[in-house]
């Protein structure tokens, strides 16, 4: 078992709130993300779960105990670091038996559980290496290793994929998306990246500023953003926001709607514009259209698009697909 | 790009390099090359440099005279023994401080480091008497003790420094994996530290090896290091230079082969951390 619930947690260094006061519900097996912008607290809150910060209120509930006092090393949570801290004196071996040391295993036990999680994350022929030789994936791996040894509960994840390359990262979010199949433990994972967020989480929870913006599965924040916040930072690129006369004519104060649910014509439709950028990618096509009396809009077109810089073009939106905020940026 | 550097300029400040390193060392190499001249020789003038007749005569004195092997031993044990309890209170100590800093941290470490700034001799009354009456007046313990607490605050300073170079995240890592405070330290901070804490070691064995004035002024016989062994040559019958170089080289010899064994750890101690 592995729920965690967080009761009105907050946090303060000093006069500093960084976390004000928040509930969350994380089921067990839930691939839960925390994502937002970089100083939004995601990493804090994480570090109180993980019980590395202590919360100035509120209590932390794992599988409905008390936790809120518990040191880290009682939680049994495990923690897959940004920077892998890996035990640079220690082998491949001896880092990922460290935890089973820690808790007092017997020797076989513990050659047996970690030959089992070297298989899995393809370390066999590592496992007398030390971590300055091995490659960033590779060490990446390790810190896994370290962590599923135990068993632990559930498995906290800080920005663990931010320290690859783009090709490796995305190998890696496989990998981490088939390990939770395959050990079905509850994992939270910190990011700043939303691609990544999408592509993994159960459960979004989308920070801002030390609170809450929206929690629910990927395609509900995709569709029903709660505010201009979550709708501008889930989806790539940015959905488009007008506000103005435009927006007035629907009832709002500002309307948005996503590049992919705009649609091209040449010919006609009800805003016009002229092509600024064209970035073709083969599969897709952004457009980035200078609207004439409404501002700059992106586009994306499936395929190829044949378009050159300067064309004037016209552009519908699609119909149910404009989202429309009030005043104080909620949805209607 | 490297800097081009004139032939003229490497040879100028090559002989500048070992003129200044040959000036700093020359009083050793005088002590030394004293200790083999007679008393006649050594205070002879003009001096002789290398071509006096060498002799054995002044080790042999000095041996007969004195037990160098007793005051060699109660060396080892103060500069060790300090420096091990030191490190046994200052590991915690700096643990504290660079993992788990307070608002005061700062203050404690400057606190600390201001008691060396009393000259020793301040206190040298009151702690003459609480040796006197505990009974621990020309004993090694009371010897280790002092040196212990004198050299604590460069201990604790050193070791500061070098924890302060470890990855926090490390530590926590360590914390997750259900590790407690002791074992955290045990396996994981100690063994990264490990070139700091050696070369703290290795200065603070120096340091306590060579102290002079509390071994003087709180031993006699039975607890003399090697420092009060040296002193009993420059006072009670006059000066026989030759036979006190011959004790100074006899005092320095342990310590300067300690230094040259461990001469790479030391320099590589003293400047972790400066470079990245």
């Amino acid at each position: 078992m592995g729920s965690i619930r967080l009761e009105n947690v907050s946090k303060s260094f000093g006069e500093a709130q960084v976390i004000s006061a928040l509930d969350l519900d994380i089921e067990d097996g839930a691939f839960v993300v925390f994502v937002g912008p970089s100083g939004c607290g995601k990493s804090t809150l994480l570090r109180l779960i993980a019980g590395l910060e202590d919360v100035s209120g509120g209590r932390i509930l794992i599988d409905g105990k008390d936790v809120t006092t518990t040191p880290p090393a009682r939680r049994r949570l495990a923690m897959v670091f940004q920077s892998y801290a890996l035990y640079p004196h220690m082998s491949v071996r001896g880092n990922i038996a460290f935890p089973l040391k820690m808790a007092g295993a017997g020797r076989e036990e513990i050659e047996r559980k970690v030959k089992d999680a070297a298989r899995i994350l393809n370390l066999e022929e590592y496992l007398d290496r030390k971590p300055r030789q091995l490659s960033g994936g590779q060490r990446q791996r390790v810190a896994i290793g370290r962590a599923i040894v135990r068993e632990p509960t559930a498995f906290l994840f800080d920005e663990p994929l931010s320290n690859l390359d783009a090709a490796l990262r995305v190998a890696m979010r496989l990998e981490i998306t088939q390990l939770h199949q395959k050990l079905k433990r509850t994992m939270i994972y910190v990011t700043h990246d939303q691609v990544e967020a999408m592509t993994m989480a159960d459960k979004i929870v989308v920070l801002n500023g030390g609170r809450i913006e929206q929690v629910g599965s990927p395609l509900e924040l995709y569709r029903n953003p709660r505010n201009l916040f979550v709708a501008g930072f889930i989806g790539s690129p940015r959905m488009n926001f007008i506000d103005g006369a435009e927006a007035k004519k629907l009832g709002a104060a500002t309307i948005g709607i996503r590049p992919e649910h705009l649609r091209l014509s040449a010919t006609e439709g009800l805003w016009k514009g002229r092509v600024d950028v064209a970035e073709h990618l083969g599969s897709d096509t952004f457009l980035h259209i200078e609207m004439d009396g409404i501002g700059p809009l992106t586009a994306r077109i499936g395929g190829e698009f044949p378009v050159r810089v300067g064309d004037t073009v016209h552009v519908t939106p699609e119909d149910g697909k404009i989202h429309r905020f009030d005043e104080k940026g909620l949805a209607l | 790009m490297a800097r081009a550097i004139s032939t003229r300029r490497k040879v100028t400040f090559t002989i500048l390099g070992w003129t200044i390193g040959f000036l700093i060392f020359f009083p050793v190499l005088w002590t030394v090359l004293t200790s083999f001249k007679t008393e006649g020789t050594a205070i002879a003038t003009p001096p002789q440099f290398l071509f006096f007749d060498w002799t054995m005569e002044n080790y042999v004195a000095v041996q007969n005279r004195s037990n160098y092997m007793r005051h060699m031993s109660n060396s080892i044990v103060i500069s060790v023994g300090s420096t091990l309890i030191g490190l046994l209170v200052a590991i915690p100590a700096a643990w504290a401080m660079a993992f788990s800093p307070t608002k005061r941290t700062k203050d404690v470490l400057l606190w600390m480091l201001s008691t060396k700034m009393l000259p020793a001799v301040g206190v040298l009354v009151p702690i003459y008497l609480i040796f006197r009456d505990w009974g621990l007046l020309d004993g090694l313990a009371g010897l280790t003790a002092v040196l212990t607490l004198i050299n604590l605050p460069i201990i604790v300073w050193m070791l500061y420094t070098y924890f302060r170079e470890i990855p926090g995240e490390i530590l926590e890592a360590a914390r997750m994996d259900g590790a407690s405070l002791a074992k955290e330290i045990v396996y994981v901070l100690t063994p990264m530290a490990v070139p700091g804490i050696a070369s703290t070691m290795l200065l603070n064995i120096i340091l306590a090896w060579n102290e002079a004035f509390w071994s003087l002024n709180l031993t006699a016989s039975r607890a003399a290091p090697l420092t009060a062994f040296i002193a009993a040559y420059s006072s009670p019958e006059g000066l026989f230079w030759a036979k006190l170089s011959a004790a100074s080289t006899l005092a320095i010899a342990p310590i300067l082969v300690l230094g040259w064994f461990a001469q790479r750890q030391l320099v590589r101690g003293l400047t972790f951390g400066a470079v990245k």
